[in-house]
């Protein structure tokens, strides 16, 4: 990974950087490399809509195979599910995955010039609906719905500050207290700014391989030699199916009920986690930890519930008692979560990855998760993009 | 001389001033609603319908949930200087079974509604420039209905 920060440089830069740092890490040569996935971003230019290209250019062209995915928020799972289908089918052996972005200053705006066919820019002129505004509407919908509090949301962000302390990649690594929480400007209420996740310039990257090739590499004599072998077991990146009842990001409305009243995968959030441990063959009561998309303090609560770890409005009694904090049963956020790091839309479901390789490693220096076996990560973006990815050792 | 008042965006809303309506797509294979209309494709995934009625939505819902924007969201919102914060509402619609995003009419915060609330659709004035201006639906409660069992 490159480090989290606002450094205003390319977004290349930091891909590049990550990518060396997971072929060091690895103990591979980039001349290795059968397949570059990389995740787009589309606020860099055509660069940005063919990362992989992108990428495999700065690196020196190899004739290494190339694709770039865009899912919105999702699109780091998207690239990672391209490369492990290509090795799942055999394709090729060695895979880089790369996503890293540049972001501009405050709220994210959309895409520039007046575009009224796209909805993402409509939501800002029509209502001023900010990404905040839908963070805001789930965070009053818990409370409403299962008494949560501002105490409880900002004792999320005091969490996740205290896990991302000890993280080199993280962007804010600094203690907070549930009143300096309380007292930060409310910007979406009930979210005030130190419960929202900022945008951020970031680059994550990932080796991926067949298993064979990294049973053989693993007990070669090369860097690498020995390291224990992490499995992605699943990865999963449904969609919604219909009807979406749940209002998301950009959408002005929410699928409509009255024909098809019940979608017979459930809530759009839980149906991804779910189709992952499906596949993966382990549920939620196997996890050793996990990654979730915290775009708000009170968001995390959400995925609680939607990666399974408890019953529906149960998320606050698993905050308060411990659970999700490192030294708990299953740490949720050990990296630091979006709260510590910001997002880089593009780079940070592979980050999710890359922290979760670490801790079944052992080698999550700071905030590591004992004896982590199973890692789960989740994610949400626009446009009916989620993922999520279950690692295990 | 009084500014022309003009729709911010075409066929979305009807602008009777007396019970506006929000205008949504209405499939006339299956009958599933959609909003907001212009879609080509019934959304249902089991209909291949491609005739879309546009038809007015319920004027009333509930409040699904709500929040505010205290600082000025940024372009293509226009912000008016100074800027004043707004509120905004998800409301279910119930015969229509969604729920539809959109600002509260100006003057209510958060202090004033609760989920559950009903609330009516209003057309109101989004932004002006020197000849129009610019209306967009809103939600306004409606006093003296209470609070749904939720």
């Amino acid at each position: 990974m490159h480090p989290w920060g606002k450094w205003g440089r390319s977004f290349v830069e930091y891909g590049v950087a990550a990518a060396r740092a997971a072929l060091a890490d690895a103990g591979l040569d980039w001349r290795d490399v059968d397949y570059v996935a990389g995740a787009d971003t589309i606020r860099n230019g055509y660069p940005g809509f063919v990362a992989g290209a992108t990428f495999a250019q700065a690196l020196g062209w190899t004739g290494a195979r190339i694709s770039s995915s865009y899912a919105a928020c999702a699109s780091g799972a998207a690239a990672l599910s391209n490369a492990r289908a290509q090795i799942l089918a055999g394709l090729c052996d060695v895979a880089l995955v790369v996503g890293a972005d540049t972001t501009p200053k405050g709220f994210f705006a959309p895409v520039g010039g007046e575009r009224r066919d796209d909805p993402d820019w409509l939501r800002f002129h029509l209502l001023g609906a900010t990404n905040p505004t839908y963070f805001a509407l789930y965070a009053r919908r818990r409370m409403d719905r299962y008494g949560a509090t501002d105490e409880d949301f900002a004792e999320v962000k005091v969490k996740n500050a205290r896990h991302g302390l000890a993280n080199p990649y993280a962007r804010y690594r600094k203690e907070v207290t549930i009143e300096e929480v309380l007292a930060s400007p409310m910007v979406a209420d009930p979210l005030r700014l130190l419960e929202i996740c900022a945008t951020s310039d970031g680059g994550a990257a990932v080796v991926l391989s067949s298993v064979d090739f990294a049973r053989r590499h693993l007990a070669g004599p090369g860097a690498a030699a020995g390291r224990p072998l992490v499995t992605v077991a699943a990865v999963a990146t449904v969609s919604p199916a219909y009807p979406n009842t749940v209002i998301e990001m950009p959408n002005f409305a929410t699928d409509s009920a009255a024909v098809v009243p019940a979608s017979p995968v459930g809530p759009f959030r839980a149906s991804i986690a779910a189709a992952a441990y499906e596949e993966a063959g382990v549920g939620p009561e196997d996890v050793s930890l996990a990654e979730v998309y915290d775009l708000s303090s009170a968001l995390e609560l959400d995925w609680y519930e939607d990666i399974g770890l408890c019953a529906e409005g149960e998320a606050e009694k698993l905050l308060r008692d411990g659970t999700t904090t490192l030294g708990g049963r299953v740490p949720v956020n050990p990296s630091g979560g979006l709260s510590c790091f910001g997002e880089a839309i593009p780079a940070q479901a592979i980050a999710q990855v890359c922290e979760s390789v670490w801790q079944l490693r052992g080698e999550a220096e700071g905030r590591q998760v004992d004896g982590a076996r199973v890692a789960v990560t989740a994610n949400q973006g626009l446009f009916g993009h989620g993922s999520s990815v279950v690692l295990t050792r | 001389m009084a500014k022309t008042r003009i729709p911010a965006i075409d066929g979305w809303f009807s602008t009777d001033e007396a019970a506006p309506t929000l205008l949504g797509a209405r499939c006339t294979a299956c009958g599933t609603y959609a909003f907001p209309p212009g879609g080509t494709f019934c959304p249902n995934p089991a209909c291949e319908g491609t005739d879309l009625a546009l038809v007015p939505l319920s004027r009333r819902g509930r409040i699904w949930s709500y929040t505010d924007a205290r600082y000025a969201p940024p372009p293509p919102y226009v912000a008016g200087d100074p800027y004043v914060p707004f509120s905004l509402a998800a409301v279910e619609l119930e015969a229509e079974r969604m729920v539809v995003l959109g600002q509260l009419v100006g003057g209510v915060t958060v202090d004033d509604v609760a989920v559950g609330d009903a609330v009516e659709l209003v057309v109101d004035r989004l932004y002006e420039d020197d000849e129009h201006e610019y209306l967009v639906w809103k939600w306004r409660p409606v006093g003296g209905e209470g609070r749904s069992a939720r």
